[in-house]
């Protein structure tokens, strides 16, 4: 009795134990992460901060010293090369170990492996898209070219040499709440990173749609509802630029095939916001004498942020900016000499192919009039729980047939891709990205500018530059494909040859521009040239009212400052509301309206047409204008397979302000024949009664930042550890572009001169530790719209009652 | 005693050891010290509880709770002493049964005395 007594004691404590030791589902090991010793309490951070600290660290060349700043901002000085990206590679993941584990195994189509299989069908479209088979083509590629090998190799060995120091419960807290351990970083996560930024940036498509849409309409309406030029347009380049090269003969196109494609789902209709600024003023127009440059990429805004500052100093380099957690160098930032930033140029880089194969078993396909054999790549998934899947993707020459056919897809298959079709994306091509980083770090001048672009291939970047020589300039750059006009508008014929990729635009005829007579250039996503251009780069770009306002607004400036780049950076005048909204409001029959609508009509035309945040103007504009765009396409474009793809609102403005009696207007689902009129009055009434509806009566509730939702959320969307809803003022057409959760990444200004002086502030901090000081210190400023002076020191020993620790790390032998 | 004993075991371990070493420090403790299932239970329960507070707490006023005030949020509680008084209670209860079970082990192998 008493051994069955003592038996069952010790099962009992046992079983206790295993279930404290096991997850279950989204639920941590319960006894392992509460507990003080191995659970979450080892990440809260200390406010008390050593002033100084040694470590020895195996594999350094020499001493290393690294100062931190009070926004633990790390100025690394090395005595060579390999030392400085060691630390760089070493402090990094000291701050973001968690964030670059978890962004290369979604590259990598590993997220199963630790999350289980609700994360299969996202590693499986990653694997199938083909962004493995990429990454070890980059990786080729980079690790041909020597310093690129040695600073990569540098940086992986100082990311490793941390994660060797770790213990369990030293681990980053969201590996202990997702219950896996870090392991060890390899080179190709560098080439898995540049390849989600291609992913983030150009890796969407919405050709499937527009062959729907073609087949639907025909040839006359689609042309005429997706021009391939917008109405109103403000080029990167500025108009009249004279092209001073001979260009390459165009191809001829294909005798065009539309593909026979079958039903899908909707798709979500594409997001403005999700592009960036920059621009850089010249000499002649700034107090000072010397350029100005500005940028501020708008992505989605995460905890961890998705940049990294950091101050790089050896001999010969000594450069400040922003760097992506899990790749060596600056990638927007400045030195003594230039400065340099970047945002989207959205060209079409990534085209769909449709495959006929000769019979089921799809070891054959037709091209070229013959049959040619496929290719075949195994991807092995991992996942966490169960056994590994073993998933076959098919290859032709263009690139994975990424579903064959609808045995390949799910519920949770992308509704952008169309089965059955090829994809070709320059994102597969060998490339070294990076190189381009390394020059313009070390840049002296404009001639390293130019070199350094040269080496660019994807994400094709609006690369904006300013120098101490008082050059100013910008290049849409990359690695363009020659295409003839509109190739990869609409889904190719796969068997034809001339429907295949012409080789690339020359580098030295990418659209650029130096030291323009306006004394600014400028980039905000829209098209990258006039009409003049000779190439296809895309059919469509983004709006033009971010890249109007800036060009407005730096044409009018004189003795330009820090302070009047910070001012335009967080301008939310809306150019949109400045275009439609006198049209909107001449149809209006106030006679028709109640009270409510009589005060809501007033307010929005007293409006000044700024998003700001106490605004009730942008709330009625905003909801009204999506309104009408809503009412004149949803019912032509309802058929479930044009994914509602709707003409572009530069578009819809055309339609309203100069063809009045569009068909389009009418209902088609209605018997009565609806007008501009009847569409632009009925949206009115329905915006003012559902936002009655919501929020009461025109008031304080009404205003756009509580309206508007927006926030920071944490990688894993946990709510605890995201920011919380915060009132904003923006909107994705206005230059801060706060929209839905995405909005300005970083933001910079950097006044060159004898003394560059750089300004800058994240969404967030650098530290990725929800328990440290420094995970969100740097919000408050940034939600405020203020820049913090950057501490770009000239040497380790400069003194600045900014630094707070001094880290030294020597070899360890 | 025997509360001490789990204590001090059990402080010591915290800072090196990972979290389960509590109850081996219970169970061999109340092995050799023991005396009764209901002194065993509660001074193993009591002893870890207050341990893992205290270890808690030596990180979390330096951090002024900021990490405490998320994780709380994370398991949808009000405020972070709650998920303090939880993990006190995790341990504590591990702590507790490992120390039962030490105790009737020594009373499974124990002569009888009293016969």
């Amino acid at each position: 009795m008493k051994f069955i007594k003592a038996f069952l004691s010790i099962a009992l404590t046992l079983a206790l134990i295993w279930v404290l030791q096991t997850k279950f589902g989204p639920v941590p090991p319960l006894g392992k992460f509460l507990s003080p010793a191995d659970g979450f309490w080892q990440n809260a951070e200390s406010k008390h901060i050593l002033t100084t600290n040694k470590l020895n660290l195996p594999g350094l060349q020499d001493e290393v010293t690294i100062k931190y700043d009070e926004n633990h901002i790390p100025h690394i000085f090395a005595k060579n090369e390999h030392d400085l990206y060691y630390a760089q590679g070493y402090v990094t993941a000291t701050d973001r170990l968690w964030q670059m584990d978890i962004q290369t195994r979604s590259a990598a189509g590993r997220l199963a492996e630790v999350a289980g299989p609700q994360a299969l069908e996202i590693d499986r479209y990653h694997r199938r898209m083909g962004m493995v088979y990429g990454a070890e083509k980059t990786l080729k590629a980079m690790m041909r070219d020597k310093p690129i090998a040695d600073i990569i190799t540098a940086y992986t060995e100082g990311v490793n040499a941390y994660i060797h120091q770790l213990g369990p419960r030293q681990y980053p807290l969201e590996f202990k709440l997702l219950d896996y351990a870090p392991e060890d970083f390899k080179p190709i996560n560098c080439a898995f990173l540049l390849k989600l930024m291609s992913e983030t940036l150009a890796g969407g498509s919405n050709e499937f749609a527009m062959s729907n849409i073609l087949k639907h309409f025909g040839a006359n309406v689609t042309n005429d509802l997706f021009p391939d030029y917008p109405m109103r347009e403000d080029p990167i380049i500025p108009v009249g630029t004279k092209w001073s090269f001979k260009p390459l003969p165009i191809p001829k196109p294909s005798a065009s095939f539309l593909a026979s494609m079958n039903d899908s789902a909707r798709r979500a209709v594409k997001e403005e916001g999700i592009g960036s600024n920059n621009w850089a003023v010249a000499g002649s127009k700034t107090a000072s004498g010397y350029p100005i440059l500005a940028n501020d990429p708008h992505l989605n805004l995460t905890y961890p942020s998705i940049w990294f500052q950091v101050q790089l100093s050896a001999p010969g380099i000594n450069v400040y900016g922003v760097s992506l957690p899990g790749a060596p160098c600056v990638i927007l930032g400045f030195n003594n000499n230039i400065s340099w930033g970047i945002t989207n140029v959205d060209a079409d880089v990534l085209d769909w192919y449709q495959v006929k194969f000769k019979d089921d078993k799809k070891n054959e396909y037709w091209y070229n009039n013959q049959w040619n054999k496929t290719s075949r790549r195994v991807e092995v998934i991992s996942i966490r729980g169960q056994k590994p899947l073993y998933d076959t993707v098919i290859y032709t020459h263009h690139g994975p047939v990424v579903y064959e056919d609808k045995s390949k897809t799910t519920a949770h298959t992308p509704d952008f891709v169309p089965v059955g079709d090829a994809l070709r994306w320059i994102a597969h091509d060998e490339s070294d990205e990076l190189m381009t980083m390394y020059i313009l770090n070390k840049g002296k001048n404009y001639d390293d500018y130019r070199k350094a672009l040269t080496y660019f291939n994807a994400p094709a970047s609006n690369f904006v530059f300013a120098s101490r020589d008082n050059d100013i300039a910008i290049t849409p750059n990359g690695k363009f494909p020659l295409k003839f006009k509109d190739q990869g508008k609409f889904i190719l014929d796969g068997s034809d040859p001339s429907n295949d990729w012409h080789g690339w635009i020359p580098f030295d005829q990418n659209p650029t521009v130096k030291n323009p007579p306006r004394g600014f250039v400028s980039s905000a996503n829209q098209s990258s040239t006039d009409q003049t251009y000779p190439y296809y780069i895309n059919w469509s770009f983004a709006p033009y009212q971010r890249g109007k306002r800036i060009n407005d607004r730096l044409s009018a400036m004189q003795k330009a400052t820090v302070d009047s780049m910070r001012i335009l950076q967080t301008d939310v005048y809306s150019i949109r509301a400045q275009d439609i909204m006198p049209a909107m409001l001449k149809y209006v029959d106030a006679s028709k309206l109640d009270q409510t609508q009589l005060a809501a009509l007033n307010a929005v035309k007293t409006w000044d047409k700024n998003f700001s945040i106490n605004s009730i103007g942008a709330t009625i504009f905003s909801n009204w204008w999506l309104k009408v765009y809503d009412m004149v396409w949803s019912d032509d474009f309802a058929a479930k397979n044009l994914q509602a793809n709707y003409p572009s609102m530069d578009r819809t403005e055309k339609l309203i302000l100069q063809e009045p009696n569009s068909k389009w207007f009418d209902d088609i689902r209605t018997p009565a024949k609806e007008t501009c009129t009847d569409i632009i009055n009925n949206a009115f009434t329905s915006t003012i009664d559902d936002l009655t509806h919501k929020y009461g009566k025109p008031g304080k509730s009404w205003q756009w930042g509580s309206v508007k939702k927006m926030e920071i959320s944490h990688l894993t969307n946990q709510e605890a550890l995201s920011s919380g809803n915060f009132a904003s003022g923006g909107t994705g057409s206005t230059v801060n572009a706060l929209n839905n959760g995405h909005g300005p990444s970083w933001r910079m200004v950097v006044q060159m001169g004898p003394t560059v002086k750089g300004y800058g502030i994240l969404p967030g901090g650098e530290s990725g530790n929800p328990g440290s000081f420094y995970y969100d210190d740097m919000l408050k400023t940034w939600q405020n719209g203020q820049l913090k002076e950057l501490l770009f020191m000239q040497s380790a020993d400069e003194k600045s009652n900014r630094i707070k620790t001094t880290l030294t790390i020597s070899n360890k032998k | 005693m025997l509360f001490l004993i789990i204590l001090i075991l059990s402080f010591a371990s915290g800072f090196f050891l990972p979290w389960w070493v509590v109850a081996i420090a219970a169970f061999l403790a109340a092995f050799f010290a023991g005396k009764t299932p209901g002194q065993a239970f509660i001074s193993g329960f009591s002893a870890v509880f207050i341990v893992w507070i205290v270890l808690a707490l030596f990180k979390s006023i330096p951090n002024d709770h900021i990490l405490a005030k998320r994780i709380a949020e994370l398991f949808h509680l009000p405020s972070w002493g709650f998920i303090l008084v939880i993990s006190g209670l995790v341990g504590g209860l591990v702590a507790g049964f490992a120390a039962l079970s030490g105790l009737l082990v020594k009373k499974a192998f124990e002569k009888p005395q009293n016969k």
